[in-house]
């Protein structure tokens, strides 16, 4: 009961004009950046996030949901008719949404996609609800070895569960903790890091410079490259009738809806899943379980259904652990936390008890940000198809400017727009070589957190490791962390062994 | 793409050893009563980051990652030229930026970007020169109060300054 409450405290909060309007214009830009191939919520949130200093932080994070949320839908509209995901997270709806739009199926995969969308958001935005408050409750009796160990979970999900190159997501998650220890030393207060004497370092390296750097200007060189140019935009006539035909048609597909809506979610909870690895997964099995499985690339609805649920269900997923522990589900949300600390507030669960209007002014958002990203999403599929025509060389120049003038605004300093640009550059030269970058993000905006976590635990125990793992919670937790980060050499064992 | 893993890693590595060297400027081991040095938080990760860089080029020599078996090329020809026209410009506005300032460099950046490179007409490159540094002024300057580099046109704006601020 109580909770519904606070969930009505935090409707009245999100529907007020101000957060009404940014919900929708939120929304709207989402879709918008969702459906540009090649860009996604974390390019969106990143390049977007230094904007939202106009408005209170409770507006701003409710804006940035917004995005997230508009973004999760606008995928699926380039993957089904320009064949071109519109992110990473939209791959597995290109396997049968764009042969759909081939087969000139193209409105029925839109219906369906935004339709799962909404099914999967709100699944999953009813679980957030349920399941955030007690969690928060429990994460308020943790300190630093707690902490501590949370942060090596969260860092061994991307070993253990990345599918990235062991030792460069290794090398990712180390480069961006140095990089969050440049600046002062926490402790003594003496310059640490400050590389070629530069005294733009003494206010160490912010997250956001390396963010906009790697998902603004790194991104968009990427897409410049992999993007021929040479693409077909199919056509859709999406009509109030034809609408409800597919509507009609989709009730056949709500055991894989459900299915792609529960799975995302729980993989959307794991530091280093979201919703990419979770909308492959339904998709995969979404194939696995249907009695048509042969028709599965060949334009099968399912196909559609099952990873656009999952991949709105795995973003809702992803902010659990931010809100709750203060340790990011996803890169988007590596982002909102690093927001947060700009906005001045203290991510984690504190958040639940000093700063409620804050919580649940952003969960109540999200069930409005569900029902808006579908309406706009289906009201102007025609606009975006339209947008999905502007040449890259319109929309790079544009979006590298608002890297520079966004890049700027937090820091106000040069130094930190020329780190940007090199930051930009270089991620996009180690991407082309396998190194994951999203790891590098999080570990900058969870280092000073981390390194904090470890010394005052260590102090604690005179320099006894043991520290992090004789309490109960911390030790539950850095077993758990240990034990994904062996994963992969068990793996590599098994199979050699499989191969003798 | 076999040789940029190796170059990459060996230039890591040099990075590595590069940060190690800065860290160690403080305490790195254990000091009495305070805890881990100020230095050891980051030596220990670039100690990592070095591991991690010899792994990766005793992988390369074993031929036993995908990289380190690929005939193909890091960059073709194509990717040369886009990557050299897209970074090269944006490495110019960014040090135009000192001199003219944001508002001098935004046209010229998309004047070169969509001239040269989308080969756009002039009246849709005008507009968008245009009304790119008027938007990012009044949302900049006036609505978020935040005052963006102008370089040697800063005097330029002072009536702007009078009329809005």
């Amino acid at each position: 009961m109580e909770i519904f409450d606070l969930l009505m405290g935090g409707f009245a909060i999100a529907l007020q004009p101000l957060n009404l309007g940014l919900i929708v214009f939120g929304c709207a830009v989402g879709l918008f950046i969702g459906a540009m191939p090649g860009l996604g919520s974390v390019n969106g949130v990143a390049i977007l996030l230094p904007m939202t200093f106009l408005v209170p932080p409770t507006s701003a994070i409710i804006f940035l949901g917004a995005i997230y949320y508009g973004a999760m839908y606008g995928g699926a509209i380039s993957s089904i008719m320009l064949g071109i995901p519109g992110a990473s997270t939209a791959v597995a709806t290109t396997f049968d949404g764009r042969p759909m739009a081939l087969q000139g199926k193209a409105d029925f995969a839109l219906v369906a996609a935004a339709t799962a969308s909404f099914v999967g958001g709100s699944i999953s935005i009813v679980l957030f609800t349920l399941f955030a408050p007690p969690l928060a409750d429990v994460a308020l009796a943790f300190g630093p070895p707690e902490e501590f160990a949370l942060m090596i979970l969260a860092f061994a999900t991307f070993i253990g569960l990345g599918g990235d190159d062991i030792p460069k997501t290794f090398f990712s998650i180390f480069i961006g903790l140095v990089f969050s220890a440049v600046g002062l030393d926490i402790v003594s207060g003496q310059p640490r890091l400050i590389f070629f004497e530069l005294p733009g370092f003494f206010h160490g390296v912010n997250f956001l410079v390396l963010a906009i750097g790697i998902y603004g200007i790194g991104e968009i060189l990427w897409t410049m490259e992999v993007s021929k140019g040479n693409v077909v935009v199919s056509q859709a006539n999406v009509t109030i009738r034809g609408i409800g035909k597919s509507l009609r048609a989709l009730l056949k597909t709500t055991k894989t809806m459900l299915m792609g809506s529960f799975l995302g979610y729980f993989v959307g909870i794991l530091p280093a899943a979201g919703a990419t690895p979770g909308s492959l997964m339904a998709y995969g099995i979404a194939k696995a379980t249907s009695k048509d499985s042969d028709s599965f690339g060949k334009g099968n609805v399912e196909g559609v259904v099952a990873p656009e649920a999952a991949n709105n269900a795995a973003s809702t997923g992803s902010m659990l652990p931010m809100l709750t522990l203060g340790i990011p589900g996803s890169p988007t949300t590596a982002i909102l936390l690093g927001g947060m600390v700009i906005w001045g507030l203290e991510p984690g669960p504190l958040l639940f008890v000093e700063h409620k209007e804050f919580v649940w002014g952003l969960i109540a958002s999200l069930y409005a940000a569900n029902l808006f990203a579908l309406l706009i999403n289906i009201a102007f599929i025609p606009m975006f198809i339209w947008v999905l025509k502007m040449p890259f060389t319109i929309l790079a120049p544009i979006i590298f400017i608002l890297c520079i003038v966004g890049g700027y605004a937090p820091t106000n300093s040069m130094h930190d727009i020329w780190l940007m640009f090199i930051f930009g550059v270089v991620g996009y030269l180690m991407r082309k070589l396998d190194y994951p970058m999203a790891p590098a993000v999080l570990a900058i905006v969870l280092g000073p957190l981390a390194e904090r976590s470890m010394r005052q635990s260590l102090i604690g125990s005179h320099g006894d490791i043991m520290t992090f793992f004789e309490r109960p919670i911390s030790g539950t937790i850095m077993v758990l962390g240990i034990v994904l980060l062996l994963l992969p050499l068990v793996k590599i064992v098994r199979r050699r062994l499989a191969a003798t | 793409m076999r040789v940029a893993e190796l170059v990459m890693a060996l230039a890591m590595a040099v990075f590595s050893l590069y940060l190690m060297w800065k860290s160690a400027e403080l305490p790195i081991g254990w000091i009495p009563e305070e805890g881990p040095g100020g230095g050891a938080f980051p030596f220990w990760l670039s100690v990592g980051m070095l591991v991690c860089c010899v792994v990766i080029v005793i992988r390369w020599f074993r031929r036993t990652s995908p990289l380190s078996r690929s005939t193909e090329p890091y960059m073709d020809a194509r990717t040369v030229r886009i990557f050299a026209l897209a970074a090269g410009s944006l490495f110019v506005m960014v040090a135009s930026i000192h001199l003219i300032g944001v508002y001098g460099a935004i046209p010229l950046f998309l004047i070169f970007y969509m001239r040269y490179m989308g080969s756009h007409p002039w009246r849709l490159t005008g507009v968008l020169a245009v009304a790119m540094p008027v938007v990012t002024f009044f949302f900049f300057e006036i609505a978020l109060k935040i005052s963006l580099p102008k370089g040697k046109t800063e005097p330029l704006f002072y009536p702007l300054y009078d009329m809005f601020l």
